[in-house]
């Protein structure tokens, strides 16, 4: 087992961005016109990176899958983004950025990317107003905040519930002044089947036309991956249908560790399944749990009769509610973080108490805050405080202006008013920490070859907190990855025009057109989705919310039947050469399969409980905090990162030591 | 329930593409109508025929991808939503759809109800954006204050998804509603100021080469935009360009 | 400018320029008309003045007539170009779910004002000029009220006249907001505006019908 060596400067945290910048090598101006740069996704990462590449000088070429860049998943986050500005004054800074980030992610974050994370934060909110990014304002003119997901201050800026879509559309500018100069040149509707290796470094990509089906050999001097998560392992999630690992596996195959794969984000307020047909799952603003109670019957008659809807939720008596998790962690109540939150639910529903036909979805019940606000807006207006109906009148109309959009989204969907009676929600995978293993600099184990945004693994820890995943994604983009592959392209200044008639190039498109020619010509019975879904049954029943070793075994087991009989069995209609999504999909979900079981694999390795990653055997065992994770420092404070040897199941772990110098450990309670 | 489909099936942009007929039987009304589709596809790859090709992404209305002009309007008959928002629920039993691709000169089929909307983007390149780059020193993003009823009215106009079903519904296929939201989104901000004269006769001129067709004011976009975007931004765009025109 | 009229918003401004002056036109038209309901002398020193002021005739009368044919030369321009922004029709298409009739056929209510305005100038632009200019007929101040009068004996001629001012209204019900949303009109007024538009478009061919119904009866 061999130990990674993460290449973090030297010297005292707070200095160590600005030492590496200033001791790091530079390409001038002129020779920057001769260095190509591959850019694959164009979410706020990719975008980002794509657009600042490009007003350094040098030639970029980014492709995306989706029709346009603009429509990159990034630009589903609704929430905000968080930077370190202390406009509001309330004691934030860099520093505290820093710790909240470090301790949300349950120290199993690198110290030094996390804190030049925080650093760099405020310089994204500067970049993204100067761009015209139309973020909420207060009366005044100047920006607004709220605070978001537990932390002490506000420091998140916001764009009402659609925060990513403008900073998407910022970073989608930015490339669109580009693309008009000619420095981008945009490749839409492409997918990256391979990156290509010559003499150890990554020289470019084998990209596929969606369009026309044609397989085309792009080269470069180094290629950036900014292509997002892959939570679609569990089928079912709040990812874009189209959201895949498959540029990241393939980078895998060709010598990127892949660090942490099981630490996965499970969000606790998604709209739940509603049945077999269901495609994805929607996700609802954390804020909800900022007014909403979140409950499950305590008798099971009240359970039983709600499913055969003889009753109504509104007719359980108050002492006939659990609400669990006011009971169980009196001091944070609804608002523990999303990890705690995810398991509690499932716990419940779990014990018999899920409150819909599938069993599996718990009431976030506004009535409450309906009551409270009803009645301090009586007061306020001097009005009948005894009033019911006025109470419950005033108070949804203080509700309507917090969450209006987010009830009507539920009330679209779920077709029940919300105002009137509890909301069902239910956990559901949201984010994937976990991603290719990156150094200081972002760069994979391959050199040329970088990772940037929820494609790497490195800022976020084991658990991501609220509104940093954007702020993580432009940090890469736009701040980071910039300067640092300038230190590794100024050796390539006198390299000239990379050649796509090598034998790399044409190995590598060799194996992409046979793979696909196989499948057109496989002839099977079952539809790609069909062992999507079950992989995705597999994974989210045994690698899910809480693991076990039993369980993760069988899972390993499982996934390896599910890829056997996939490869034997799976039907792609249609021919290679034309629009085919079929085919497309074809090719992720072979990449899911071999993914999920290095997914198992390395949670059954990690025999603790930290973040997002919760294991059954390492729990607290007495105490007020009974029960709850466990996290183990003395065995795995490192990053897992695994070498890819011909079978998933076979991949070697590679460790990278977490060195706290700047943080105390400390076991999270929320009690 | 059980539906009649009448789909737009086309192999390819130079194929001519004819309505086809297909039957679906227990539809949940829970489902999207794009769950739907992907159960009709499913059964379509079981029997060995081809699946219906549509755009789709986040499946939650934010993207912009999906499109579909259902029984004669972009996203189908409810109002503020994009197709993937859309629900079974809003059709009965025994109803026949009819589901077309988003039409116009400048939305090329790709693949059946697959179009082409790069045009979009390229009047994006021609002037959608503000020309500053990233350093790392750009001013105080507090050192300009702006006030809220101009932040919030640039913001409405910032939420379009670029879907193309104002184009799709206007009966001249007209991008004017894309394009002012835009221009609109920028012109109402300090930072737009400095290019706002180029900014619209460029993206104007690239609309207008592009092969869209001209305002006529029905207001078709406005209602049948899933952001409710507003024709108060077509009617400031229009005021740009005057000025634009005037002074250039 | 030249590139200014090539531009699809330029195009658009123009237009709505024109319809602007058109209404005001009609406005004017309007006024001097009603007059004939309630004082044939008015009526026929205005229709004199109007007929013999040499800047009506000789500066004004080209513009208007300048401006009709261009604001439909420019309907059809724009009709043309705009049907080929759709080179393949929908199968099944819903206009009604999201736009009124009259703003979507505003082609053929115009082409049925365009045929009323060639029928008015045959009926009565022809022979006006065909009096004046070219068989220099004596010009008497007191006939105009008679002929009016004589015109709308005919039930045909006021049943097209009715017709096309029926349309007229329509093509003004849209028209009307459409120019001012066109030139970029957007502020505190707009509202108020609109609902002025409505009644302008009811009210004004409403009124021209009511001046034809009322000859009709009352003319003999």
């Amino acid at each position: 087992m061999a130990t990674l060596d993460s290449k973090t400067p030297a010297g005292p945290l707070k200095d160590k961005w600005t030492n590496h910048k200033n001791n790091i090598d530079l390409v001038n101006p002129a020779n920057k016109r001769l260095i190509d740069v591959i850019v694959v996704g164009t979410g706020l990462a990719g975008g980002s990176a794509a657009a600042t590449l490009a007003e350094l000088g040098y030639n970029v070429k980014a492709f995306c899958f989706q029709d346009s860049p603009r429509r990159a998943h990034s630009i589903a986050a609704q929430g905000g983004i968080n930077a370190a500005k202390n406009y509001q004054g309330d004691g934030d800074s860099t520093y505290r950025l820093f710790y909240d980030t470090v301790k949300g992610g349950d120290y199993r974050s690198r110290e030094a990317n996390v804190y030049r994370l925080a650093e760099v934060s405020a310089n994204i909110i500067d970049q993204c107003v100067a761009q015209g990014v139309p973020f909420a304002r207060d009366y005044g003119g100047l920006l607004d905040n709220r605070s978001f997901g537990g932390v002490l201050v506000s420091r998140t800026f916001y764009a009402k519930g659609q925060t990513g879509q403008q900073l998407l559309l910022g970073a989608y500018s930015a490339m669109n002044r580009q693309i008009g100069r000619g420095k981008i040149q945009m490749y839409n509707r492409h997918e990256m089947l391979d990156v290509v290796i010559v003499d150890g470094k990554a020289r470019g990509i084998i990209a596929r036309n969606l369009v026309t089906g044609e397989i085309e050999r792009h080269s470069a001097h180094a290629v950036v991956l900014g292509t997002g998560g892959y939570g679609n392992v569990f089928f079912l999630s709040t990812n874009a249908m189209g959201s895949n690992v498959t540029a990241a596996w393939k980078a895998h195959k060709r010598g990127a560790y892949f660090a942490n794969p099981c630490y996965t984000q499970i969000h606790p307020t998604c709209i739940p399944v509603s049945g077999d047909h269901q495609s994805k799952l929607t996700l609802m603003s954390e804020s909800l749990r900022n007014d909403g109670r979140i409950w499950v019957p305590k008798n099971m008659e009240d359970v039983m009769a709600i499913r055969e809807g003889r009753l109504k939720p509104t007719e359980i008596a108050e002492e006939n509610r659990d609400y669990y998790l006011e009971r169980r962690y009196p001091a944070f109540g609804n608002l523990v973080p999303r990890d705690v939150a995810s398991r509690a639910a499932k716990e419940r529903c779990d014990a018999g108490y899920g409150v819909n036909a599938t069993g599996e979805a718990v009431y976030l019940d506004f009535a409450s805050a309906i009551q409270r606000y009803g009645k301090e807006q009586a007061h306020i207006k001097g009005l009948n405080e005894d009033d019911a109906a006025l109470v419950k009148e005033l108070g949804q109309e203080v509700v309507r202006a917090k969450y209006g959009n987010l009830f009507q989204m539920y009330e679209k969907i779920v077709d029940q008013n919300p105002y009137e009676t509890p909301m069902m929600i239910y956990p559901a995978v949201h984010y994937t920490m976990g991603g290719i293993w990156v150094d200081y600099n972002l760069m994979t184990t391959v050199p040329g070859l970088y990772a940037i945004g929820e494609a790497n693994f490195s800022d976020h820890g084991a658990n991501r907190l609220g509104a940093s995943a954007l702020m993580q994604g432009l940090a890469d983009g736009y701040f980071v990855l910039p300067y640092t592959i300038g230190d590794y392209l100024s050796n390539d200044i006198r390299t000239g025009k990379i050649s796509t008639d090598t034998p790399e190039f044409d190995e590598a498109e060799k194996a992409v057109k046979e793979k696909i020619d196989f499948f057109i010509n496989n002839n099977g019975t079952k539809s790609v989705d069909y062992f999507h879904k079950r992989l995705g049954k597999v994974m989210w029943n045994k690698v899910g919310m809480s693991r076990n070793a039993k369980g993760l075994e069988e899972a390993m087991a499982e996934i390896k039947q599910i890829r056997e009989e996939f490869w034997k069995d799976v039907r792609v209609p249609g021919s290679a050469d034309e629009y085919n999504e079929e085919l497309a999909k074809a090719g992720r979900v072979a990449d899911f399969l071999e993914l999920g079981e290095l997914f198992a694999k390395d949670a059954l390795h990690r025999n603790e409980s930290c973040g997002g990653h919760f294991r059954e055997e390492s729990v607290e065992q007495d105490g007020e905090q009974k029960g709850e994770a466990k996290r183990n420092d003395a065995d795995f404070a490192y990053v897992a990162a695994w070498e890819y040897k011909g079978e998933p199941g076979d991949a070697v772990l590679h460790k990278e030591e977490l060195e706290f110098k700047d943080i105390e450990l400390k076991q999270r309670s929320y009690k | 329930m059980n539906l009649t489909l009448k789909i737009w099936r086309q192999k390819n942009a130079s194929d001519k593409g004819k309505m086809v007929d297909y039957k679906i039987n227990d539809v949940s009304p829970d489902m999207s109508f794009l769950e739907m589709l992907d159960v009709l596809n499913t059964e379509l790859i079981e029997k060995g025929d081809d699946p219906v090709a549509f755009d789709h992404d986040c499946r939650e209305g934010i993207c912009g991808m999906c499109s579909l002009y259902i029984n004669g309007e972009a996203h189908g008959p409810d109002r503020g939503i994009t197709t993937c928002q859309l629900h079974m629920r809003k059709f009965k039993d025994g109803d026949t759809i009819y589901i077309e691709p988003f039409r116009a000169k400048a939305f090329p089929v790709i693949k059946d109800l697959v179009v082409d909307r790069s045009s979009f983007d390229r009047v994006q390149h021609a002037g959608g954006f503000i020309s500053v780059n990233t350093s790392g020193n750009t001013q105080d993003a507090n050192a300009i204050p702006i006030n809220k009823h101009d932040a919030d009215a640039s913001f409405d106009a910032a939420t379009c998804i670029g879907c193309g079903a104002c184009v799709a519904s206007c009966k001249n296929s007209s991008a004017m509603l894309f394009v002012s939201a835009k221009v609109s989104q920028f012109a109402l901000l300090p930072q737009g100021q400095v290019e706002a004269t180029d900014r619209v006769l460029n993206m104007v001129k690239q609309m207008d080469e592009e092969g869209f067709g001209n305002c006529t004011n029905t207001g078709a976009c406005e209602v049948e935009c899933p952001k409710g975007i507003s024709l108060e931004n077509i009617a400031r765009m229009n005021r740009e360009f005057l000025n634009a025109s005037l002074k250039g | 400018m030249s590139g200014f009229l090539k531009s699809s918003i330029g195009r658009k401004i123009a237009m709505a320029l024109s319809a602007l002056f058109l209404m005001i036109f009609l406005l004017q038209h309007f006024a001097i008309n009603i007059t004939s309901v309630f004082s044939e002398s008015l009526f026929n020193e205005l229709s004199h003045f109007m007929g013999t002021n040499p800047v009506v005739q000789f500066a004004l009368q080209p513009i208007l007539i300048f401006g009709v044919i261009f604001h439909f030369v420019m309907g059809f321009v724009l009709e043309i170009k705009n049907k080929g922004a759709r080179n393949v029709k929908y199968v099944k298409n819903h206009g009604a779910a999201n736009s009124s009739w009259m703003s979507r056929n505003m082609i053929w209510s115009g082409l049925v004002i365009l045929a009323f305005i060639v029928l008015h100038f045959i009926d009565f632009w022809f022979p006006e000029i065909n009096h004046k200019y070219i068989e220099f007929l004596p010009e008497d101040p007191n006939r105009y009220y008679h002929e009016v009068v004589e015109k709308f004996h005919s039930p045909i001629r006021v049943g097209a006249y009715v017709v096309a001012f029926v349309l007229l209204a329509m093509h003004l019900l849209h028209g009307f907001s459409s120019a001012f949303q066109s030139v970029g009109a957007n502020n505190k007024y707009t509202r108020g505006l609109k609902g002025f538009g409505k009644a302008y478009a009811i009210l004004i061919p409403l009124g021209f019908i009511f001046i034809a119904l009322f000859h009709h009866i009352n003319g003999h």
